[in-house]
């Protein structure tokens, strides 16, 4: 079904072995490099669907090969690294990258990832409708329903649901948020978005402090999954 | 008490150089000064004696160098000023030339031997502090090893059982890879709190201030505890229309993380704990409460066994753990809270409930943001 073909750009051999069983088992097909530099070539010989980049490559610094591909490859780039820290994810996401995922993780996280990474480089159809386990936002009348009965959302509600959900499984910045749905004039203005997810919530989730639909992603941002 | 003592020796000995000397000339000059201004009174002989203690003085706070030239300098200044005849380096007396030359020597030998006191007390105390690295050291090795190959063991049993599939029935399959998924999330636990230790040590902890919605706060953190929860009743109490607070997400979270694991962990199944929120106020003389401040006061409460009386202060202690404490645990989850409070420049507290249970407070100072303002837009 899936015959996406991925790259993997890791130097530990260990990571490498088990993405490769991890993806083939999956349906996709992979390629592998050790180092940034057979990375780039690798990439540029033959673009595949998916990139999987780890930052802490020996020859250069994943940051920086991510800001090389981006000048050309435009399919998603996932970061897989250890760095956990706040600024490397915003940085990385801020180079262009789709998603962050952090060692150690979990398979099923992040073939949920490729999948959603993926999902995001087909474009987007504005008049479809979006489902999303027991919600449904229909992107042309802008009508969004919880369990069939409509809900009733500001217009401020709406841009910054439909946005989230437009992007479904991946993270999206605080920044970026407030840059999308208020104006670049406001991505210092963090209250903003705090305040909305939290009357997002309690209109659309099923228990506002479980979400299941708007997650935080600590110090960093939102993502909108279907179901979790 | 000679340690104290050293302390404030050390303290003065950071002066620079420079102006070390600077302050033994003019401790010289002022000493030499008054004495010049009672002589009419005071014995020119005594006079060398209050000279005397002055070097003494100026040996124990200073380097070896400023405290030669105190002493070169009061042998001339006396020579010149007070033996007779005066303004004149020479001496008449040949008593008073033993004298100069005595006391010369007396001041020589006082700073050196004073120098040489201060130098083996501080090599005493840099040795005291490696023995208490050493053992430091010692206690985080036993229970790093115990923590760290405990679930080393359980993924290398398993996975070596594994290694033999036909010896094995379908559930012993699914029990062992079950064991490989427990122990190794245990150690990535474990690792996290060496990496957050080592982090809070090396100081490199700057807390991103960031508006905080603080019900979303705490549901973060207990929601990531849900399957060590799960015989647990957890309470949130967060007070309507509650504002934003300015603090760094993660470390909070991770602080709240903490000390929720810490009440699970040690209680017994069926307990409750509540996490309660409120803003900080201040409390006038007559009990009576006068303004709201700028703080947020995070609780988080149990009614289990509470903490022995007389280890509840050392409980923030890194490495410390309960003298009766059950396996687990390196005892460095509750000294991260404090770190990461601290960052915060906010401050811990901890007291065993009268009815029974701990709670612990966390009092921060912080930016207060009040939503209402910008609702409905």
């Amino acid at each position: 079904m899936n015959s996406a073909e991925v790259l993997i750009i890791d130097d530990e051999v260990q990571i490498r072995k088990l993405l490769e069983i991890t993806l083939e088992s999956n349906g996709y097909r992979v390629n592998e490099a050790a180092t940034a530099k057979e990375g780039l070539i690798l990439a540029a010989n033959h673009p595949p669907d998916l990139i999987i980049l780890d930052l802490g490559l020996p020859d250069e610094n994943g940051q920086e090969v991510l800001q090389k591909l981006r000048q050309w490859y435009d399919k998603p780039v996932l970061i897989l690294s250890v760095q956990s820290d706040e600024e490397n994810i915003i940085r990385a996401l801020d180079h262009g990258a789709n998603d962050y995922l952090i060692k150690p993780f979990r398979t099923g996280e992040l073939l949920a990832r490729i999948r959603s990474a993926l999902r995001i480089s087909l474009p987007v159809d504005t008049e479809s409708a979006i489902e999303a386990g027991d919600l449904e936002i229909n992107l042309s009348t802008r009508v969004v329903r919880k369990n069939d009965v409509p809900v009733k959302l500001t217009a401020t509600e709406y841009a910054l649901l439909s946005l989230l959900a437009k992007n479904e499984g991946k993270v999206l910045t605080h920044q970026f948020l407030l840059r999308q749905v208020w104006g670049p004039g406001y991505i210092t203005q963090s209250q903003y978005l705090r305040v909305f997810v939290a009357q997002l919530r309690k209109k659309i989730e099923a228990d506002a402090n479980k979400p299941r639909h708007i997650l935080t992603e600590s110090g960093v941002g939102y993502r909108f999954v279907s179901e979790s | 008490m000679s340690r104290q003592f050293n302390m404030a020796g050390l303290q003065l000995s950071r002066i620079n150089r420079r102006d070390q000397y600077g302050y033994s000339i003019l401790a010289v000059a002022l000493v030499a000064a008054t004495c010049y201004s009672l002589s009419t009174i005071l014995p020119y002989r005594v006079t060398a004696l209050i000279l005397l203690v002055t070097v003494s003085l100026i040996a124990m706070f200073f380097d070896i160098a400023p405290v030669m030239l105190a002493a070169v300098l009061s042998a001339l200044v006396w020579d010149y000023f007070f033996i007779p005849p005066h303004f004149t380096l020479s001496i008449r007396d040949s008593e008073d030339a033993l004298m100069l030359l005595m006391y010369f020597l007396v001041a020589t030998v006082n700073a050196v031997l004073t120098y040489k006191i201060r130098l083996v007390e501080k090599n005493a105390m840099r040795e005291e502090g490696r023995a208490n690295t050493i053992t430091l050291y010692n206690t985080l090795l036993n229970s790093l090893s115990h923590e760290l190959r405990t679930p080393i063991s359980a993924i290398i049993g398993a996975s070596d059982n594994l290694s033999e599939p036909q010896k094995l029935t379908e559930k012993n399959k699914a029990d062992l890879v079950g064991e490989i998924s427990k122990a190794s999330f245990r150690l990535n636990q474990q690792v996290e709190n060496l990496l957050n230790m080592s982090r809070l040590e090396s100081g490199v902890i700057h807390p991103h201030l960031n508006w905080c919605d603080i019900s979303e706060l705490i549901y973060s953190a207990v929601n990531k505890l849900e399957p060590e929860l799960k015989l647990h009743t957890v309470r949130v109490n967060v007070p309507e229309k509650f504002p934003l607070f300015k603090l760094d997400f993660g470390l909070m979270e991770r602080a709240i993380f903490n000390l929720v694991n810490n009440s699970a962990v040690y209680t017994p199944a069926g307990a409750n704990i509540t996490i309660s929120a409120r803003q900080g106020r201040e409390v006038g003389p007559d009990s009576v409460i006068q303004a709201v401040v700028n703080e947020l006061i995070l609780a988080v409460e149990d009614n289990g066994p509470g903490f022995p009386k007389d280890e509840v202060n050392r409980v923030f202690e890194k490495f410390y753990r309960l003298q009766n404490s059950r396996t687990g645990g390196t005892g460095l989850g509750l000294s991260i809270v404090k770190g990461f409070v601290e960052a915060h420049h906010g401050s811990i507290h901890l007291e065993n409930l009268p009815g029974g249970g701990a709670k612990f407070t966390l009092t921060i100072p912080a930016e207060i943001s009040h939503p209402n303002q910008l609702e409905n837009e």
